[in-house]
């Protein structure tokens, strides 16, 4: 100190002020505010990017919430939907839903037979989605007594037309598409005026089965919904207490030697393992050893509490040491065992973390794709809703990350609108869960 | 010990649930992308029409679904293999290997290959076979000597192409596709430019020829796209100068970014390769489990449902997608329904 004190006032001896900056303390005051701007244009820069990837993301993803209707009237004569005319329902079904087309067809003429058009008649089901036979079929299947009557039906347009009312289809692009021509725009721009053509919220993309890469108007998100939850289900049950379990003993019970050392170590190491490693092992362990179902969301739910356990040891290890000594020490001191002493003070103390790594391991494996693509969870696979419990857990299904992969892979480019969508959803559930951890750490976190 | 109690628990909850788990009640199916769309319009119509489940149809290639179909029989090995290949000598051994025996070969139509860029890019309207090898072709003959490939441009072997700098994305070597493009272009090219006979004349066997006749020059010049069609449109989409291989059901949905080239004067469509005139077409197939029908409920109605006129026919839903149904589809229907096996 004495020191200092010497330094500081030799040079104000010299007829310098201390009021003035010497060179040496420019310098050193220019080097902090460059750091500072530094870091706020590292900032500016990622909040940059975020704001970017937001705005592709809203932009290219806010359209697959809203899908294109069709009204029609469908007349649905007896003698071809129910030949014996006993309103049998095995009868009924024999009619597939290729016997519905011509139907469908009819009342498209109906329809449109106001309108000066080129279509011809036969080409006149290209504005609607192929979904519309089963559309119809279903609504008869479930209802028989509808044979007879017409009756009207509200059906998908299809993906191009969707398009075009989305402003992702432009006349130009039709030109050399076989899907649809120009001529199909004028009708569908006069259906609209008419109320014939409607857009609507699309509860079907976010409640919906995948559907076929010929229907991209149809798919939705909400069976691949299921198979993330009943994964999550799978994660949580598993990796929560054993990952507790672990931890409570590791840092509170087992003795500190090599092989606790060695333990520790591998657990860091696992953490950084990548996800598609953590694929491969579920694919060799759980699918050809242990014969479990392929593309389960049990197998899926396995393999990635692998992947979690570390996460939520590591945390769990962190908060528990962030628990002070003292508390430990009055516990025991006040006569109670060493497992009295975790679980009636330690743990407490320690839930708040604990709850937040876990959350947020979670958070980590619902949007895990990699190992999900080697366990057969990627495809066209998430298209029935399971029945129950178990066939939740063991019929094939998909999850959010894996059907937004798939959609971005195949070939129409309406699938590219639902993938963006996906993706929105996928976020949602991600900043839920998030939003949950800050919350939980916010409330019960103790400060010592 | 946690270690120890961890795997404990997770090796008992696995025989618990293995033992649990519920006869299975869908058909599975797995294997090549090119089929995968099929496919999967199948299984929707199937699931709409009968009182099964939705088949689950995965893709993986071709390769990679023959080689889960032949990991054995039984109730967790997938019912039907798509591939756009035809079953290989090899796959039939792992399959025999495995224990499974009869399996139904079943061919479904005809796909065709088609050469695509960028919408505004240079004028790739035209190829011979020939361009592509000079192009790509790893060796190549100029002035009657074989030499590796000099060429930068496409104009330098053919005037009459535009003078852009060569890069073509090509499938992977997993795909069925690429199969076929090695076959059907760069062999030909290579027989059509008299690189083969000079190689053969240089002293080289037949097959070694043959073999130096597909090799590609790689180097950034010719890219292999081990994903799917997607990402070759990815590519094309930001190269002007890049060429694309794609399946003609693919381009057709992608017309508003792709302009696609004819191969010997050619264009390419379901008509043309229907009548053979476009000359890059393969067909495509998928397999039947033989043991699995009777097992897995619904497997023999799917596989007949998948041939019938109404879906695989000339004004199906397949071809309304951009397959090239196929003429002898009846032979086809017949196989299915007597279960006639390889």
């Amino acid at each position: 100190m004495t020191d200092n004190t010497a330094d500081m006032a030799a040079p104000a001896s010299k007829g310098k002020s201390l009021l003035a900056q010497d060179a040496r303390t420019r310098k050193r005051n220019a080097a902090e505010t460059r750091f500072k701007a530094y870091g706020i244009a590292a900032l500016a820069f990622s909040i940059l990017f975020l704001a970017m990837l937001l705005f592709a993301i809203v932009r290219n993803g806010v359209p697959a919430f809203t899908q294109t209707f069709v009204n029609i009237e469908v007349e649905l004569p007896a003698d071809v939907l129910d030949k014996n005319g006993n309103r049998d329902i095995d009868d009924i079904k024999k009619v597939s839903t290729f016997g519905y087309n011509p139907l469908i067809q009819d009342a498209l003429v109906a329809v449109t037979a106001d309108l000066e058009t080129d279509v011809a008649d036969g080409d006149l089901k290209k504005m609607l989605s192929s979904s519309a036979g089963a559309t119809v079929r279903n609504a008869v299947i479930a209802n028989p007594d509808l044979i007879g009557q017409t009756v009207e039906f509200e059906v998908l347009a299809s993906s191009r037309v969707d398009g075009y009312m989305k402003g992702r289809v432009v006349r130009e692009d039709l030109a050399r598409d076989r899907n649809l021509d120009a001529a199909h725009l004028d009708l569908v721009d006069a259906l609209s005026e008419t109320g014939g053509v409607t857009r609507k919220f699309n509860w079907a993309f976010i409640l919906g089965a995948d559907a076929s890469e010929s229907r991209p108007e149809q798919a939705g998100i909400g069976v691949a919904m299921l198979g993330s939850v009943f994964m999550m289900l799978v994660v949580l049950l598993l990796s929560l207490p054993i990952g507790v379990a672990a931890s409570i003993y590791l840092e509170e019970f087992a003795p500190q030697n090599w092989i606790t050392d060695l333990i520790e170590v591998n657990i860091s190491n696992l953490a950084a393992v990548p996800s598609i490693v953590f694929g491969i092992l579920g694919l060799a362990v759980f699918i050809q050893f242990a014969h479990l179902p392929q593309s389960a969301p049990l197998v899926g739910g396995l393999t990635l509490t692998l992947m979690t356990l570390p996460t939520i040891v590591i945390s769990t290890r962190a908060s528990l040491k962030a628990v002070p000594p003292s508390i430990r020490s009055a516990a025991l001191g006040v006569g109670a065992s060493e497992m009295q002493t975790v679980f009636h003070h330690v743990l407490p103390l320690a839930m708040p973390g604990i709850l937040t790594g876990t959350i947020i391991g979670l958070a980590q494996a619902l949007g895990e794709t990699a190992p999900l693509l080697l366990i057969g969870m990627v495809g066209y696979i998430a298209s029935n809703y399971p029945d129950g419990i178990a066939s939740g857990f063991l019929d094939p299904n998909s999850a959010m990350p894996a059907q937004i992969f798939e959609w971005a892979k195949r070939a129409d480019p309406a699938y590219y609108e639902r993938a963006w969508g996906g993706i929105i959803i996928l976020l949602l559930f991600l900043m839920t869960m998030n939003i949950i951890a800050i919350i939980l750490r916010r409330r019960f976190e103790r400060r010592w | 010990m946690s270690i120890m109690k961890l795997t404990a628990t997770t090796a008992v909850l696995a025989a618990l649930t293995a033992t649990s788990a519920t006869a299975r009640d869908n058909v599975q199916v797995a294997g090549s992308s090119t089929v995968l769309p099929y496919a999967s319009i199948v299984a929707e119509a199937f699931g709409e029409n009968f009182d099964f489940p939705t088949p689950v149809v995965e893709s993986g290639g071709s390769s990679a679904g023959l080689k889960r179909f032949c990991e054995g029989v039984g109730e967790n090995t997938i019912d039907i293999a798509n591939s756009s290949r035809p079953i290989r000598e090899s796959d039939i051994a792992l399959c025999t290997e495995n224990g499974v025996n009869d399996i139904i070969e079943v061919r479904i139509g005809y796909d065709g290959i088609v050469f695509a860029s960028q919408i505004d890019g240079p004028a790739f309207t035209a190829f011979e076979a020939s361009d592509i090898f000079n192009a790509l072709g790893a060796t190549v003959l100029v002035d009657g000597e074989v030499v590796a490939n000099p060429y930068t441009q496409w104009a330098e072997f053919n005037a009459e192409l535009p003078a852009a700098d060569i890069l073509a994305f090509i499938p992977g070597t997993k795909h069925g596709t690429r199969e076929v493009f090695e076959d059907k272009v760069l062999l030909q090219g290579c027989e059509d430019t008299g690189a083969m006979e000079a190689m053969m004349a240089g002293g080289m066997s037949e097959d070694d020829a043959e073999d130096a006749c597909i090799e590609v020059r790689g180097n950034g010049i010719t890219v292999d796209i081990d994903g799917d069609y997607t990402e070759t449109l990815a590519r094309v989409d930001t190269n002007p100068n890049g060429i694309g291989v794609f399946g003609l059901a693919f381009y057709e949905n992608n017309t508003d970014s792709l302009k696609v080239a004819t191969i010997g004067g050619v264009e390419p469509k379901t008509e043309t390769i229907a009548s053979g005139e476009y000359p890059v077409s393969r067909p495509l197939f998928f397999f039947i489990k033989k043991a699995h029908i009777g097992v897995i409920p619904g497997l023999k109605e799917f596989a007949e449902f998948f041939i019938s006129d109404e879906i695989a026919g000339p004004s199906g839903p397949l071809s309304a997608y951009g397959l090239v149904a196929d003429p002898e589809l009846s032979d086809t229907q017949a196989t299915v329904a007597n279960e006639d096996t390889l």
